[in-house]
Formats: C-alpha cells, sequence, structure tokens
C-alpha cells in the first residue's frame, strides 16, 4: 500500500515540510508517533495476529483442538450465509454512504456560508444524534417504527395512510440505513465543516475578485480544499459500513426474524463466536472481511487521490 | 424509494443547490463581511434539523412520563403527572444511587482514556505532517488495515489477552483500548501539516530548541483548534463505549453509564426483574447533557481557535 | 440458623468428618477438589468463612445473600449483575476459556445448563449429597439439572406455563376462557372480530415458548445420551403445535410484536395483547413491571391438546451452578444450598420468584395467597399444579445456546411468510444437526 498523504494539504500545495531532514533527525519522528503505535500494537495488532493464529485451528466442544491450515477460509469463501451478509452490506454501502455524506457536506456547506439564522444552533443540533448512546437510540427508534402503537402507527390511523412496517424483511435495511444516517449526518458535518474553516480567507477574497459567484467558489475551491476529508470520511465509512453491527445487533430483539445472525459480516462473527463457541471460524470471517475492507479503501483512496492530481 | 424513513433525506438535499444561485448575488465572504442571512437556505437546513431533533424530543417527553404512563399514552406527546423530577429523583437514588456511580465511572473513562487518546493522536499526526522517519509510509497503511479488520470477532482474543495480563473487569481494560483513535490521529496529521509552518519549526530549530520543546510550546498553541475537534470525537466515543465494555467489565461498579443503562433496560425482560423504562429514558437523558455541556463548552475555544489558526495567513 | 430440615442432614455428617476435612480444606486452600468434596467440607468452609463472588441478574437474591451474610460472619457475598442470559453465558464461557476471573457461582437457565455441564465447566454437585435432593424439588426443574450420572445445579425458579389472561377483556367481549388449544383458536377469532386492534396473544417467534409447547404436547425433538444426539422434529408432539400455531400465524391471530419491547408492554397494559401463555415467573413480572393494568389479569390452566387432559410444561427457569473454575466451592455449596433449599427460598418467595422446591408449592401458605394484582385470585394454585403436572422425559441439546441463537434464522421466517412452521422446524433441525456434526457430536435425524 502507499502512503496516503495528507491530502488537505497536498491540495494547498504545501510542501511536505521535511523530505531533507538531517541524518540526526530521521528517527525523532518515532519519538512522536512511537506512543501511539505502541498502544496500537497492544490493541489492535497483537489480537489481530491472534486471530490469524486461531484461524488456523478448528476447536471442537467434543474433540478438541487441531490445526487444520486453511480449512477454515475456504470453508468461508463458499459459505453462502457469509456471502449474503456481505452482499447486504454492499448495498447498504452503495445506497446509504453516498446519501449520508451527500446530506453531511450540503449541511456543512450551508454552515460555513453564513447564511443561516442561528447556524451554531444548527450545528450542534444536528450533531446531537451522534452523542446518544445506542440503548438509547434503539429505543426511541423502536417506538418510531412501531406499527402497532408506534409512531408508525399513530401516523398509519390518523392519516388513513398505509406504511409499509419498517421492521419487516423487506423493508429493515432501509430503516436501519435511516437509523446510521441520523447517528452521521451530524459527524461527518463536523468533518467536512472543520475542514472547511482551514481553507485560507485570502482564497475567497482572491476568487471574489475575479468576479466568481458562490457556486464557482465551491465547486472551484471549497470542494478541491475538501477532498481529503471526502476521502478520509468515505473511507471511514466504507469501514463502518462493512462493519455494520450495533443498529442490527440491537434492532434484533424487536425484529428478530428480519434480522438473521448472519445479517451483517459482523454481526456473523459475532454470532459465530458468542453463541457458538466458533472462535476460529469467527476469527477466519473477520480476517476475511478485513482483506475485503482495506482493498477497497485502498481502490477509493487510489482513486480520491488521483483525481486530486 | 418512498419509505418514510428517507423522505427528511431528500428535501434536505437541496439546501445547496437552492442557496448557491440566490448567493451569486451577495458576492461577499463571511470572514470578510457579514452575508445576507438566507430565510430559504435556513428552512431547507432546518428540515435536517427536525430529522436529527425529533427522536430527541421523544426522549425528553418520555423522560417526564411515570412507568405506566409510558405503556398507555401516545409517546410524541406529554401525558399524565409531570414526572420529570421525580424520574430524575428515582434516576439517582435507584439501587443506592448506582448511577451517580457509574457517571463517576464514565468520567474517569472519558478523562483518562479520550484525554490520552487525544494526546496520542496529536503527537503521532505531529510526527507525521512533520517529521521525515522510517517507516512513515506504512504507518497510516497499517492503521487504516487494522481498523478495517471488524472489532467484534477481535473481542475475544483481545478479551483472552487483556486477561493474561491481569487487566480485565479493571478501569484499565477500558482505557487502555480507547487511546487509539485512528481518525483522530488523521486529523491531526492534516490538521498540523496546515497549522504549523514549517518555517517557524525551522527557525526553532536554529535556535537550537529541542524538538519536544518545540512542540509544546510553539506547536501545540497553533494545533488547539484541531485539538479540540479531536477532542470532541473521542469524548463521545469514550462516552457511549459499549461493546468493549460489555466483555471487559463484569463488576457493575466499573460499569460505564451505557453498560449501566443497558443493564437496567434488560431488567425488563427477565424473571422477576422490574421493568423500569422511566428510568432507562430519564438516565439517557441525564446521560446525554454532559456532552451537550461539553460541546457548548469546547465550541467556544473551537472558534476562538479557527480565529488564532488564521491569522497565519 | 440451620433450622430447616434440609440443613439436618449436612448437619449430622458434619460432626463426623469435621476434623478429618478441616486439614483437607485447609492443605487446599480452601478449595475442594471433586472427588474429595462432601457436605462437612461446606460446614468448615463456613465456619472459616471467606468471599464468594455471585454472578446473577436475579434480583430476589440480593436479600439472600444479605440474610447469609448476616448469619455467617466470616462470610461476604459479592452479588454481580454479570449480564442477563446469553451474555452472562459469554462472560462465563470467556473467564473459563481466559482461566481467570470464573465466578464461585453463576445464575445458569434450565437451557442452557447442558452446554456448560457437557464441557466439564460446572462443578458435580453429587459429593455434596446433592443427589439426596431429587424428591425436594419438582420434576421438571429437576429433570434440567441432573445430567447423566451428576447433578451440576440447583434450582433457584421454575416457570411451570399457565395461561394468564386479560378478564377484563373477556368478560367485556362475553368471550370463554379456552381450557384447548383449539378453543383458545377461536377465542383468538371470536377476540379479532370484537375488536380488530386486539390479538389473542403476541409471537414473533421464540424458541423458549416453541420447545415448550412441542414439550406439553408430548414431543421428544431431542435426544441426549453423552456426546449422541438426536434430533428429530418430525415426531407427532412437534407437529400436533406446528399445526396448531400455523394456524395461528395464518389467521394472522397472533400480534407481531416481540415479547420484553416497551410495545408488548404497552399492549399488555392496555389489553389489545390478551393472554400469554407462559412461565409462573410471569406473575412477578406483570405485578412490577405493567402496574396499569392490575386488576385486569388472572391466571387459568395451561390450554391442553386434548380435552380434559392435565399436561404442561415448564418455560424458562433458572439454576445456581458451581463453576469447576471456582476456588472455593465448599463454601459457594453452603451458599448453594442455603439459597435453594433452605432458608434463601422463604425470603426468595416473598421476594416474588416462583420457588421449585415441593415443600413450598405444596404448602397452604404459599398455594392460599390472595393477589390484589389479579383480582385477590389465588393464582399460586393454579401455577403450582402446573409444576405438578410437568411432562416427563424431556432434553435439551448440549448446545441448546447456539440452537436457540439461530431459531428466527430458521423457524421465524414462518412468521413473515418465509416459510411455513414444518419447513422452518426442518431447517432448524438441519442447522442444528451440522452445528452439532461440527463440534464433534455424533448426531442422527
Amino acid at each position: 500500500m502507499t502512503t496516503l498523504s495528507p491530502p488537505v494539504a497536498a491540495a494547498h500545495g504545501v510542501p511536505d515540510p521535511a523530505p531533507h531532514r538531517h541524518r540526526r533527525r530521521r528517527w525523532i519522528g518515532w519519538g512522536f508517533i512511537g506512543p501511539f503505535m505502541a498502544v496500537f500494537a497492544l490493541v489492535f495488532l497483537a489480537p489481530i495476529a491472534y486471530s490469524i493464529y486461531l484461524s488456523l485451528f478448528r476447536n471442537q466442544i467434543v474433540g478438541g483442538n487441531a490445526f487444520v491450515g486453511f480449512d477454515n477460509y475456504s470453508r468461508a469463501l463458499s459459505d453462502p450465509q457469509f456471502w449474503s451478509a456481505l452482499s447486504r452490506v454492499s448495498l447498504f454501502l452503495v445506497v446509504q454512504v453516498p446519501i449520508m455524506l451527500c446530506l453531511a457536506l450540503l449541511v456543512a456547506l450551508a454552515i460555513d456560508s453564513g447564511r443561516l439564522h442561528g447556524k451554531n444552533f444548527f450545528r450542534i443540533s444536528i450533531f446531537l444524534p451522534y452523542a446518544v448512546p445506542a440503548v438509547v437510540a434503539t429505543l426511541m427508534w423502536g417506538f418510531m417504527y412501531g406499527t402497532r402503537f408506534g409512531l408508525v402507527g399513530n401516523i398509519n390511523d390518523w392519516l388513513g395512510t398505509s406504511i409499509p412496517n419498517p421492521l419487516s424483511p423487506d423493508w429493515v435495511l432501509l430503516s436501519i440505513g435511516n437509523i446510521v444516517t441520523w447517528e452521521f449526518v451530524g459527524y461527518n458535518m463536523l468533518i467536512f465543516y472543520s475542514a472547511l474553516r482551514t481553507i485560507p480567507t485570502s482564497l475567497y477574497e482572491a476568487a471574489e475578485i475575479d468576479g466568481a459567484g458562490q457556486l464557482r467558489i465551491v465547486r472551484a475551491i471549497k470542494l478541491p480544499a475538501i477532498r481529503g476529508a471526502l476521502v478520509i470520511a468515505t473511507i471511514f465509512s466504507i469501514i463502518g459500513s462493512f462493519q455494520l453491527f450495533n443498529e442490527p445487533s440491537i434492532l434484533q430483539s424487536l425484529a428478530p426474524n428480519a434480522i438473521s445472525t448472519y445479517f451483517t459480516p459482523n454481526l456473523y462473527a459475532y454470532s459465530l463466536s458468542f453463541s457458538g463457541q466458533q472462535y476460529n471460524y469467527s476469527a477466519t470471517v473477520a480476517i476475511i472481511m478485513g482483506l475485503i475492507t482495506m482493498v477497497i479503501a485502498y481502490v477509493v483512496q487510489l482513486r480520491g487521490m488521483r483525481k486530486e492530481s | 424509494m418512498t419509505h418514510t424513513a428517507t423522505v427528511p433525506a431528500a428535501p434536505g438535499a437541496r439546501p445547496a443547490r437552492t442557496s448557491s444561485p440566490s448567493s451569486l448575488r451577495s458576492g461577499r465572504r463571511h470572514s470578510v463581511e457579514k452575508p445576507r442571512r438566507n430565510v430559504v437556505l435556513t428552512v431547507l437546513t432546518g428540515i435536517v434539523l427536525v430529522y436529527s431533533l425529533v427522536p430527541l424530543l421523544w426522549l425528553v417527553i418520555n423522560a417526564s412520563k411515570t412507568q405506566a404512563n409510558l405503556f398507555d399514552s401516545f409517546g410524541l406527546w406529554f401525558a399524565g403527572d409531570f414526572a420529570l423530577f421525580d424520574n430524575i429523583a428515582q434516576t439517582l437514588t435507584y439501587d443506592d444511587g448506582i448511577f451517580g456511580r457509574w457517571l463517576a465511572n464514565t468520567v474517569l473513562y472519558v478523562v483518562l482514556g479520550a484525554g490520552g487518546a487525544t494526546f496520542l493522536a496529536i503527537l503521532g499526526g505531529y510526527a507525521l505532517a512533520k517529521f521525515d522517519f522510517p517507516g512513515k509510509r506504512g504507518v497510516f497503511a497499517v492503521v487504516i488495515g487494522a481498523v478495517a479488520v471488524p472489532g467484534t470477532a477481535l473481542a475475544v482474543p483481545t478479551f483472552l489477552m487483556f486477561s493474561q495480563m491481569g487487566l480485565t473487569n479493571t478501569p484499565w481494560a477500558v482505557i487502555i483500548p480507547s487511546l487509539i483513535s485512528p481518525f483522530g490521529l488523521y486529523l491531526m496529521w492534516t490538521f498540523a501539516a496546515e497549522a504549523v509552518p514549517t518555517e517557524m519549526l525551522e527557525a526553532a530549530r536554529v535556535d537550537g530548541a529541542s524538538e519536544f520543546r518545540t512542540f509544546f510550546q510553539i506547536s501545540m498553541p497553533l494545533l488547539a483548534p484541531g485539538i479540540v475537534t479531536v477532542l470532541l470525537f473521542t469524548m463521545v466515543a469514550t462516552w457511549n463505549n459499549y461493546f468493549l465494555p460489555l466483555i471487559m467489565l463484569k463488576d457493575p461498579s466499573w460499569y460505564p453509564l451505557t453498560l449501566g443503562l443497558n443493564a437496567w433496560n434488560a431488567q425488563a425482560s427477565t424473571a422477576g426483574g422490574e421493568a423500569i423504562f422511566n428510568l432507562v429514558i430519564t438516565g439517557s437523558l441525564l446521560t446525554i447533557l454532559p456532552l451537550i455541556a461539553a460541546f457548548l463548552l469546547l465550541q467556544r475555544y473551537w472558534q476562538s481557535g479557527l480565529a488564532a489558526g488564521s491569522v497565519k495567513e | 440458623m440451620f433450622t430447616t430440615t434440609h440443613r439436618t442432614r449436612s448437619r449430622a455428617t458434619a460432626t463426623v468428618a469435621a476434623i478429618g476435612a478441616l486439614a483437607l480444606t485447609l492443605t487446599a486452600c480452601g478449595g475442594g477438589s471433586d472427588d474429595d468434596a462432601s457436605p462437612a467440607d461446606a460446614q468448615s468452609a463456613l465456619e472459616e468463612g471467606g468471599t464468594l463472588t455471585v454472578w446473577a441478574w436475579d434480583p430476589t437474591l440480593t436479600d439472600v445473600a444479605a440474610d447469609f451474610e448476616a448469619e455467617n460472619p466470616g462470610v461476604t457475598i459479592e452479588l454481580v449483575n454479570a449480564g442477563t442470559g446469553n451474555d452472562q453465558y459469554t462472560a462465563l464461557q470467556n473467564a473459563i476459556a481466559a482461566g481467570s476471573g470464573a465466578p464461585d457461582l453463576a445464575q445458569v437457565e434450565f437451557y442452557a445448563l447442558p452446554q456448560f455441564s457437557l464441557s466439564e465447566s460446572l462443578a458435580d454437585l453429587t459429593p455434596y449429597g446433592a443427589d439426596e435432593l431429587a424428591d425436594t424439588f419438582t420434576p421438571g426443574p429437576w429433570g434440567a439439572v441432573a445430567q447423566g450420572e451428576g447433578i451440576y445445579a440447583l434450582p433457584t425458579d421454575s416457570g411451570p406455563m399457565a395461561l394468564f389472561y386479560n378478564k377484563r377483556v373477556f368478560d367485556e367481549h362475553g368471550i370463554e376462557v379456552p381450557t384447548t388449544w383449539d378453543e383458545y383458536i377461536e377465542a383468538g377469532r371470536e377476540l379479532q372480530e370484537a375488536d380488530p386492534g386486539a390479538y389473542i396473544t403476541n409471537d414473533t417467534g421464540d424458541a423458549g415458548f416453541t420447545t415448550s409447547l412441542i414439550w406439553q404436547a408430548g414431543g421428544q425433538p431431542y435426544q441426549v445420551d453423552g456426546t449422541n444426539v438426536t434430533i428429530d422434529f418430525s415426531d407427532e408432539g412437534s407437529q400436533t403445535f406446528a399445526d396448531t400455531w400455523q394456524t395461528m400465524i395464518d389467521d394472522e391471530l397472533v400480534a407481531p410484536v416481540s415479547s420484553w419491547s416497551d410495545e408488548w408492554y404497552q399492549g399488555l397494559s392496555d389489553g389489545s395483547i390478551a393472554t400469554l401463555v407462559i412461565g409462573a415467573w410471569m406473575r412477578g413480572n406483570l405485578e412490577s413491571s405493567v402496574p396499569g393494568a392490575a386488576g385486569d389479569w388472572a391466571v387459568a390452566p395451561m390450554p391442553q391438546w386434548e380435552e380434559g387432559a392435565t399436561a404442561t410444561a415448564e418455560n424458562g427457569g433458572s439454576s445456581l451452578a458451581i463453576p469447576e473454575a471456582s476456588e472455593n466451592k465448599d463454601l459457594a455449596w453452603a451458599f448453594l444450598e442455603y439459597a435453594t433449599v433452605g432458608d434463601g427460598v422463604q425470603t426468595r418467595i416473598e421476594g416474588g420468584a416462583f420457588p421449585a422446591t415441593t415443600a413450598d408449592l405444596e404448602g397452604a401458605e404459599f398455594r392460599d395467597v390472595e393477589f390484589e394484582y389479579f383480582g385477590g385470585q389465588a393464582v399460586n394454585e393454579v401455577l403450582a399444579d402446573s409444576a405438578a403436572n410437568v411432562v416427563e422425559g424431556w432434553a435439551y441439546l448440549p448446545f441448546q445456546v447456539y440452537a436457540n441463537s439461530i431459531f428466527n434464522d430458521t423457524v421465524g421466517q414462518a412468521y413473515v411468510g418465509g416459510t411455513t412452521l414444518t419447513d422452518g422446524l426442518q431447517s432448524w433441525q438441519d442447522a442444528s444437526v451440522a452445528y452439532g456434526s461440527d463440534q464433534g457430536f455424533t448426531v442422527t435425524e
């Protein structure tokens, strides 16, 4: 994998400050990033290494532990439940992520434009859902989605509409998409907004002297300037989609038949590990998902950065 | 897509398109001169606002209901006795006031976890932005790659490792994993690349200042707005941390609020258990309040920080 | 303190073996290894004192622990709610795998017991004399804790099933209380005609409920002999259930509301969910969690598959077990005995638990209590009778926790129109067989 350069810096043509530093300083960078990497190795790399090790074994309730080589991997690749989970999150990714990011970007641009009444109120209110714990979000959305005694039920009664049950198998993915969008629009908005705030005002002034309108400023200055933030938000959203877990896992108690134990790859890995004690196979599924996610994130990053230059 | 769930999304998508032509006319920049307020834009963004707030409204309304009222009244309006204060009192005293203990735990985890995560991210991001060192190219690739592996499957290996180290069922089992914020690292990286002028560092080096002294005395103040943003994200993440404490902690006296609320919620589904949804809801409301307060507080630093940051131009 | 009849035996043996046992426990640092454990060890462990960690979500144990501490000054009980059901089993499994952090006692539901006992994660309580308690408990719970040769837990509460019904709703529409499942369906139809918004019950597919009804119908889909397991949902009992309940689903007589959700509580409160066929413990849950419907509910015997029969089944119910990893088994046994057959039982009954001990269930003191919540009805009478009529011969799988977790992937699809119950049960069977074989069991269908 090539390195991800800081995209904002690249966009502005700010040169990487220290490509030809004195030899003495070559290792000083590790003094700064060392602590991060040490903890990172402990809480991420070591468990991953352990998982890779686990994925080469099979432990049975009756029969004990045995080395099985890549058996778990070939099993996963021909496991219809794994593939159904993967295709479900892929669909989710293709539909939900663009909607959420566009919404977040538009709100960020609106707030940044300074043309809103009470923009501070907007900013905090739209960010607020991110602060709501998952348990609570379930209670709230469980109520909103209820067709008998809930809000959807009430709306149907009052307006005589027949909104389908949001928690039925056909609609549940969309309902989850809605919750995720609700939770993370504000989060992404804030990322875009803070990226927009780092754009030097001199650029706008120059553009205005050239007679550029707001639309052109957005297209020609703002969007290119925050491309790095856009790319990274996209990458993290892809990772988030592929790791979709909290929302379906919590809604499962309300819609047990619509959300299977293999609804998403992460949920599948979870039930394998926690209900089924199949730690080895669960680790295998996780490793494969990690590889797939990395490849896609890498492609997105390559494409995102190429357009830029 | 005709589903209700996405209805707010569609109108929400319009603001910029509508706003842009109208803003063509004004042709002024906000930081230079105050731009004209736009009602249409406000209304359209307001739709997103409503989308964000309606579920929260449910929370506030239902925090004012008794357990019995919760079940026999319409959810989006007040009903029965206004029991908010009663509920708050009950939440704080239920089970010998364990809610207070959970709150204190959460604060501990946030101070050490989010504080530590922010600090590590600042150092790391600064290193990536301002130094050339062996292995630099690989660092972020490794970080992204590791983050891509689903965390739920890593939970058991992590648990077994931590158990070997004797860390499970202690606050450290929650704090140590919270110290890593890949997104924080990225944000600080981009921010440091922008906000700290290389010439300034060069000058300090010429003066013979050590790199760490330069960092704390010159760079840190410049990084303030980025630090506040990262702190905000790590705070919320730690405050709402659920899955990891669930695996790591078994002693309720070390629970953070999220686990505690979940335990209260689960109480409704056990034989002999007492449903206390009213306390769960009120507790949830109380859980969000400190975050809102922190946001408002940090926001002030954030704005002044941003102003300071733009001085460099 | 040792006033109960159950204790007398322990004390007699205690005096005889006290000295030798004391020496043993001391050298073993208070930890009894299974084979030489005895009631006497428990007695000396009590005198020695110590700290016990108990993982349980049962709220009535709080008072029991406090009483026990008061009676035994050297003993400290750390009662920890380590999660409800599956969360706690996961934690237990993790702690056992990690080799540290396991509690001295853990609450385990009956259906999950075989999973832990088979993997030898739980201590066999026979050396402590637990095998002599067979007649102390009702048959259903006892059948659950006695696995093969060993006794791996003692029942704390039980869930003999009964029909909880909203009498107000039944009276209002002039519907007869059903005594058979056919009448139950009929009552469901009448109710729906009278009030289209009301349902006779709710169900979105619940493994515990389904297996309990098959149990009542005389089905024995699971046969377990060590690691030899038979899974077969084609027997008569299973099919009887599937046919009847399919009608309930097809005619939309069950509300598609998941149990324990707030929507469910709402339905129980306003009468739109009019009955529950459920374990006896629901009595306490209605009282504490649906206060708004006080006076509305009543209890009747479980509807029957054959007219005039009295067959019932267990639904839920928990036990306390001592993990093999406990380092203080002797003391753990002392508390276990106190909580499940000693004075603790009465404390727990007062706290609202439904006991599993025959003496209490048959005693007038328990049966004659009139419950204000149930309009003055002596509901314990109905519930205790149910406990005595549980069909014998039922077994759960040694991997029932996993099997139940995939219930909605398979049978649950019948509730959303994806399949029929019969086919759903078949795919549940297939998936369970596949898992069992994969885990090294010898599985026959």
